[in-house]
């Protein structure tokens, strides 16, 4: 079995996120690099796949030549081909972006053969655009399903579990297809020793990204108005417990 | 030209985050001037034109086809795009929620047309003939992108909870339109569901205790557990923790976890990184309980206890025990 994963390198930010004095992007001066958790979950499902019915987990990501550390971050947990598409900004608007993934899928296709599945993130972490998964799907003529909490794959059908407000449903998909992936499907592993060693060593294929420019555009980032906030101590250590259960009796929630 | 509400329902019942979308529909079309319209997908959903009435849609467009039964994310986006394609709208509004973005989504690539998600905002000059700027939730809400929409039709979902729904009653015209669904897009359709059990969830709860790494291990939760008992609330976590696997993911509280707006937060051991923030923020009330006095999350709640949560989260509990049994 043929999998592959489309991951997007994405600054961590810890307790605020700083913009540039431009406005154009996140400020990433003193940030690590991830991708979103659901596409890590995305990478440990295939990689459970490929556990299971055999085959190659290949990571493909569209990004600045430093996303290779993301790619080989992937690899060190069990996915076992990597390729970049190098760009030279942090990423492109997501017409231009699932246009220049689905011609490189294309190729990567004609050399290798079809992917039973192709994954992707539910929603990226940072522009949250909720659709290059479903536009790449689309351009390659395969059935889509987001918001996967479960996916397991026999004879030729993925069937997904998703949850919604009603419950939990299942779709089943005629494989090749496409889904994207919502956290909580798996627990991705920790880096292996072996994972390691096989991240240090695989070969980054590289492709070219061709692409026309979309309908949206950025004009500026902004950071939401911050709720003010006087924190009132109300104590240290376990003597405030009484102090606490006043304000939980003032607040209503314990009579 | 028309501004056209595409209305999500389960099943033929209409979901709360529809009555947000029909009334920013309405108050823009207004402002540009022209029609408000409204579409439903599936015979199921035709009862709903009377309440979308309520709501002032001047047509109340009906999406048939014997396969639209139930959900179908490929089925209902290319409904919308036929729908789409026949009435020529200026602007479509869904909603802001997993199948209104995933349906949005589907109708821009059958369209070929950008599309903006989890808008906040919408140019209070726009008039229809013009690119239209939106503000828009990214980072899971952290941060808000100004941004321009600059194609025929311009495609939206509403980000939820932010328009308070309001009706402005008329009486709508009714139109049919069947659509022509092939097996490409019927594949994939709610096979079968399990339904919810009712209950008190994460999302529901008006208390929520919430543990970080800072608790230590899957066993420690305990105590957590106990106080959430007493204040009839329920637990939830960090990214921390379920990484650790300490707790399921269905606890967990941020940006990918779920969005909670209890009256009571209360976050022990959890530093209040952005993506657990914005999860949490909404909470009336949040209390932190964090050794650290400068940690996020102490700097941001309303309350807080500096110190051990091992220590202070039992204090509670036998606190709250005392005066019960007083
Ligand atoms: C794209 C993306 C999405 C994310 N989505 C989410 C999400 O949905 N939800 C989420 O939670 N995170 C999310 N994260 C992770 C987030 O960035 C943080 O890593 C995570 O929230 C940290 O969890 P924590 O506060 O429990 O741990 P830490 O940041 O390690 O904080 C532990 C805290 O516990 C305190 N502490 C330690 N011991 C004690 C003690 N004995 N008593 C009291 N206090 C103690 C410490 O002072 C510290 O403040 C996301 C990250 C990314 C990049
Ligand atoms: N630059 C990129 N490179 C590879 N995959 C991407 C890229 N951008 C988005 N994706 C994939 O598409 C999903 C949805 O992205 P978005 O539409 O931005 O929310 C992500 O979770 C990724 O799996």
């Amino acid at each position: 079995m043929n999998i592959l994963v489309c991951v997007k390198r994405v600054p961590a930010p810890g307790a605020r996120i700083n913009i540039t004095a431009d406005g154009q992007q996140v400020d990433t001066a003193f940030l690590g690099f991830t991708v979103s958790p659901h596409e890590e979950c995305a990478v440990e499902q295939a990689v459970q796949l490929i556990e299971k019915h055999g085959g190659d987990v290949t990571v493909l990501t569209l990004g600045p030549a430093e996303a290779e550390e993301q790619l080989r971050t992937a690899v060190s947990t069990g996915a076992t081909k990597a390729v970049l598409v190098p760009i030279d900004t942090t990423d492109w608007d997501p017409q231009k972006t699932s246009e220049a993934l689905a011609k490189v899928i294309a190729e990567l296709e004609t050399a290798n053969g079809k992917y039973d599945l192709i994954l992707f993130g539910n929603e990226s972490a940072d522009s949250c655009g909720y659709q290059v998964g479903i536009r790449v799907a689309l351009k390659l003529g395969r059935p889509i399903v987001n918001g996967a909490k479960g996916l397991e794959i026999e004879s030729g059908v993925a069937t997904v579990r998703r949850e919604s407000d009603a419950g939990v449903e299942i779709y089943k998909l005629k494989t090749p297809a496409c889904v994207g992936v919502k956290e909580g499907i798996n627990l991705p592993r920790y880096p292996t020793m072996k994972g390691r060693l096989a991240s240090k060593k695989v070969a980054i294929t590289q492709s070219a990204a061709t692409g026309e420019t979309g309908g949206l555009k950025l004009i500026t980032l902004q950071r939401p108005a911050e709720r003010a906030s006087n924190t009132k101590i109300l104590g240290t250590g376990p003597e405030a417990a009484s102090a606490v259960v006043d304000l939980l009796e003032e607040l209503g929630v314990f009579k | 030209m028309s501004v056209l509400a595409v209305v999500e329902h389960d099943r033929g019942s209409i979901t709360s985050a529809s009555l947000g979308v029909l009334t920013a529909a309405r108050s823009l079309a207004k402002q540009m001037n022209t029609k408000f319209e409204a579409l439903t997908i599936g015979s199921n959903a035709d009862a709903l034109s009377e309440l979308i009435a309520k709501y002032g849609a001047s047509t109340v467009h009906q999406a048939h086809h014997s396969a639209l039964t139930d959900f179908g994310p490929e089925a209902w986006g290319e409904s919308v795009a036929q729908v789409v394609r026949k009435v020529s709208p200026t602007l479509v509004i869904g909603t802001g929620t997993e199948r209104g973005h995933e349906v949005i989504a589907q109708t821009a690539a059958r369209l070929n047309l950008p599309a903006s998600m989890n808008c906040l905002e919408f140019d209070k000059g726009f008039t229809g003939a013009e690119p239209l700027k939106v503000v828009r939730a990214r980072w899971g809400g952290s941060l808000l992108e100004e941004a321009e929409i600059d194609s025929p039709i311009k495609l939206v979902t509403l980000a939820n909870h932010v328009v308070e729904p309001t009706e402005e009653p008329t009486s709508a015209s009714v139109s049919v339109i069947d659509v022509q669904l092939d097996e490409s897009v019927t594949q994939s359709f709610v096979q079968d569901r399990v339904e919810r059990v009712a209950g008190v969830t994460l999302a529901t709860s008006p208390v929520v205790v919430s543990g970080g790494r800072g608790v230590g291990s899957a066993e420690a939760f305990a105590p957590l557990e106990e106080l959430a008992g007493l204040l009839n609330g329920v637990v939830g976590c960090s990214r921390a923790v379920t990484n650790n696997g300490w707790r399921n993911h269905t606890d967990q509280v941020g940006q990918t976890g779920t969005r909670i707006a209890p009256d009571v937060y209360i976050a022990c051991g959890i530093s209040g990184a952005i993506q657990h923030w914005v999860g949490a923020m909404a909470s009336k009330n949040i209390l932190a309980i964090n050794t650290d006095a400068q940690a996020n999350i102490v700097t941001k709640a309303g309350y807080a206890v500096i110190g051990d949560l091992h220590a202070v989260v039992p204090a509670i509990s036998a606190e709250i025990r005392r005066r019960q049994n007083k």
